[in-house]
């Protein structure tokens, strides 16, 4: 047995314990980064949610200034709480538009009348498709655009109280 | 004063490990005359370490909430059964229960052990009681079981609800004598490596530990896996998921030294080779448990993750594997290769069987890591699943598989008869098997199919080495063997049927309503709350018929307190043609209940393949240890016959 061949375990050990201990000192990421950050907003046009407000389309987001897109419902139990740090955000200046997912306009009206309305622009997405292309897989999730249309962040889950600061510097940082 | 003794126990165990190890040295060095001394060291060593097992299994039998771990992992509303269990069931236990194994198998082999050379039986010894040092640290250092809380609290946490089935009491423990009977094989190869006695005698002394372990780790797979299939309520066997690759790669490691190290004991043959599995067997045990207990990779076993505890792990397993690597690279050169063998030979067939298996492991490692180093290169995630090792292992087993027909009928050393003419009969099987695949089946997949054909044929040409004999005058080893490759045959049967033909239906059904999967009209009867011990739970009737008797299942979905969880009990139906799996989810808004059912024939034949491969194992064990056959006494008779003739 050549002196190659009886050293090439210990070689291979060193390499499989190299990379252990590169993962033991770097702990896994786990979170989940959109694909779609960096990217256009896949071009849609939405009607409105409700006929009190306009309607909403890929077009209304490059207007020059930070969006926040909101991904709702009003059958979402986690959006009812979501929806009164959207109105702080607001009331911080930021423009905020909804995409209601398969949803109707009275019990929209009905959510927006008990837990208040942050929303500028609600468009009414009843078959989910404009919340497939942009990669939404639940409700709520959120999406920071920058004033040229481009995703700049994806919120999956409810934006709370404790995420307000991040979410502002995210559109300061889009702007 | 009970957690306390236990860990009194610990500390003087691990004290005559370091005094075991301190004698081997000597008697390497010097001669000295410490046999008995040490024999009697690592009884003594196995027996403190019982103690320390005992006092845990104690103080959670009687729900001693002072102690912290009965806090973190037991309650005291749990079922005792549960409770005895919960003493494995977490991180400290497990390590204590792997160090009691590992202690008390180095007390059997300072009993048992006399077909080795004395120094190298020294040298095992002393490498046995170094591996059981490094988890006592590891234990009294950096994972306390006994350590106390103050002031006592008044009830505990509780045990995650899908480990409180009756097979976590058996499937742990039975994994862990598999893992750590392979630590017997690492010492012994590592004392031969020391004194250079890598020999047959070697091989027979090892032979027995290593069937054992592969008996266990046979059984605790298959265990594993049929508990996978019904508490996870997803009706699949195997998921390719990091812990399982963690059982599954030692199994494969000690499969292989099995068979070279009949080489080894038979013809003085594959030194090198076979010390190089044993090293391997038991560092893929010790790779598993750091993969398993570290948290390092994700994983549906979702343990508490430590990265303290996954680096003390990875250092324990960097010193005792790179030792040995070391220790094989600076004396793998005295080995001289024994009695050569010609290419038609049972030699030749073991090293095509081995390099296969090691081929399968070189997969499953790379697969279970590949993300790893991926992300350590590129920064890029990515997850290997099933697709990939169904492609690349499946193939290989089928290969393994087709070859294992042929294998037994060659003889050692050369064979000249042409072999193959004896096999017309599994031949003619496995290509009916095809056919009437083919013509009944023409849409089904290659893999089942193939499978299908090579468990025809290996179903009879694995009997083969009984056949033109006296089957019942064979050794047991010999039908240890046939029964353990006919398992192989039955379990890909099985595999096959289930890939081919299992029926899947996810509906939505309000009580009243039909549904057929596969021959099956299942009526959603009603659901009703109940309640258990430590749980609440909602629980389906279903009826069930396919044409004659009427059955009931009742599956549940339960919700336990503490800790807050909902668990699927699946309601399974075993029929000599198949299951009947049935799983109920949650209500919809409309009232109407989520129901998955599943219609999955012959599928029992996997872990009854498991179980037989597991008993040809135990036959062969019995066999060698006591050379039985059914004739044995007829045998001795005609011997003596013959002497006064």
């Amino acid at each position: 047995m050549s002196r190659a061949v009886r050293f090439a375990p210990l070689a291979l050990l060193l390499l499989v314990i190299v990379a252990l201990v590169w993962r033991l000192a770097t702990p896994a990421d786990t979170d989940v980064h959109s694909t779609l950050e960096g990217k256009r907003v896949p071009a849609f046009a939405l009607a409105a949610g409700l006929p009190s407000k306009p309607a909403f389309s890929s077009g209304d987001l490059a207007t020059g200034r930070p969006h926040l897109v909101n991904v709702f419902a009003s059958w979402c139990v986690p959006c009812v709480t979501e929806v009164k740090v959207l109105q702080t955000l607001k009331d911080s200046g930021v423009a905020v538009d909804g995409i209601a997912i398969r949803d109707s306009a009275p019990e929209l009206a009905d959510f927006l009348l008990r837990n208040g309305d942050p929303y500028e622009r609600i468009g009414s997405d009843p078959r989910s498709q404009v919340q497939i292309a942009l990669g939404s897989s639940g409700v709520p999730e959120s999406f920071v655009v920058d004033g040229k249309g481009v995703i700049r962040y994806q919120h999956i889950g409810p934006i709370e109280q404790g995420d307000v600061p991040m979410i502002l510097s995210k559109l300061e940082k889009a702007r | 004063m009970i957690a306390e003794t236990g860990l009194a126990a610990l500390w003087l165990a691990a004290g005559l490990a370091a005094l075991q190890f301190v004698l081997m040295i000597a008697a390497l060095r010097t001669e000295t005359e410490v046999s008995r001394a040490m024999r009697s060291i690592a009884v003594l060593q196995g027996v403190l370490t019982l103690i320390a097992f005992a006092m845990l299994i104690i103080v959670f039998a009687r729900s001693d909430m002072s102690v912290a771990l009965v806090f973190e992992n037991s309650n005291s509303a749990k079922p005792f059964i549960y409770k005895v269990a919960g003493a494995w069931g977490n991180h400290e236990g497990s390590m204590l229960m792997w160090v009691t194994i590992l202690a008390v198998a180095g007390a059997f082999l300072g009993l048992l052990a006399h077909r080795t050379g004395e120094r190298t039986l020294l040298a095992a010894l002393g490498a046995q009681a170094v591996l059981a040092l490094g988890f006592y640290a590891f234990l009294l250092f950096a994972s306390n079981p006994f350590a106390r809380m103050w002031p006592a609290p008044p009830d505990g946490q509780g045990l995650n609800p899908l480990l409180q089935d009756p097979g976590l009491a058996f499937h742990p423990p039975t994994l862990y004598l598999g893992y750590v009977g392979l630590s017997v094989a690492f010492s012994l190869a590592v004392g031969a490596l020391l004194t250079g006695e890598v020999d047959s005698r070697l091989a027979r002394a090892m032979r027995p530990w290593v069937l054992a372990a592969w008996i266990l780790l046979t059984l605790g797979i298959t265990a594993g896996s049929y508990w996978a299939y019904y508490e996870l309520g997803w009706g699949g066997y195997w998921f390719w998921d990091p812990v399982e690759n963690a059982s599954l790669m030692p199994w494969l490691a000690a499969t292989a030294l099995l068979h070279s190290i009949n080489v080894l004991a038979a013809r003085g043959a594959l030194k090198a080779w076979t010390m190089m599995l044993a090293v391997i067997a038991f560092s893929m045990s010790m790779v598993g448990t750091f993969l398993v207990r570290s948290g390092i990779l994700t994983s549906v076993h979702a343990f508490a993750i430590d990265p303290q505890r996954g680096t003390f792990l990875l250092a324990l397993l960097a010193i005792y594997v790179g030792a040995a690597f070391v220790l094989f690279a600076w004396r793998g050169a005295v080995l001289k290769e024994g009695a050569p063998f010609e290419l038609v030979s049972r030699e030749s067939g073991l090293v095509i069987n081995n390099l296969i298996l090691s081929v399968i492991l070189g997969v499953v490692f790379v697969g279970t890591l590949y993300p790893l180093f991926v992300e350590a290169v590129s920064g890029e995630k990515l997850s290997v699943g099933a697709p990939y090792f169904n492609a690349v292992a499946g193939p290989l087993a089928l290969l393994l598989a087709a070859l294992v027909g042929i294998g037994p009928l060659l003889a050692w050393r050369r064979e000249r008869r042409p072999v193959l003419k004896k096999l017309p009969i599994p031949a003619l099987l496995g290509a009916t098997a095809l056919a009437i695949t083919i013509i009944l089946w023409p849409q089904m997949n290659m893999l089942p199919r193939v499978g299908f054909m090579i468990a025809a044929y290996l179903a009879a040409a694995s009997l083969l080495p009984l056949i033109g004999r006296n089957p019942l005058r064979a050794p047991f080893a010999t039908w240890g063997m046939v029964v353990a490759h006919f398992g192989i045959a039955v379990a890909l049967l099985g595999m096959a049927a289930n890939a081919a033909f299992t029926v899947e239906r996810l509906a939505i059904a309000q009580p009243g309503d039909i549904l057929s999967v596969g021959p099956w009209q299942v009526q959603l009867q009603s659901v009703v709350p109940t309640a258990g011990q430590n749980f609440t739970a909602v629980e389906a009737e279903l009826r069930a018929t396919r044409g004659g008797d009427i059955i009931t299942l009742s599956p549940q979905t339960r919700y336990f307190s503490d800790p807050p969880t909902a668990t699927n009990e699946s309601a399974i139906r075993t029929f000599w043609n198949g299951q009947l799996y049935t799983v109920v989810g949650k209500q919809d808004v409309s009232g109407a209940w989520q129901l998955r059912l599943w219609w999955k024939p012959f599928v029992t034949l996997i872990w009854a393949g498991g179980a037989l491969i597991a008993l040809g194992g135990a036959l062969a064990l019995v066999g060698r240890r006591f050379r039985f056959s059914f004739f044995r006494r007829r045998e001795k008779a005609d011997w003596r016959r013959e002497r006064y003739a």
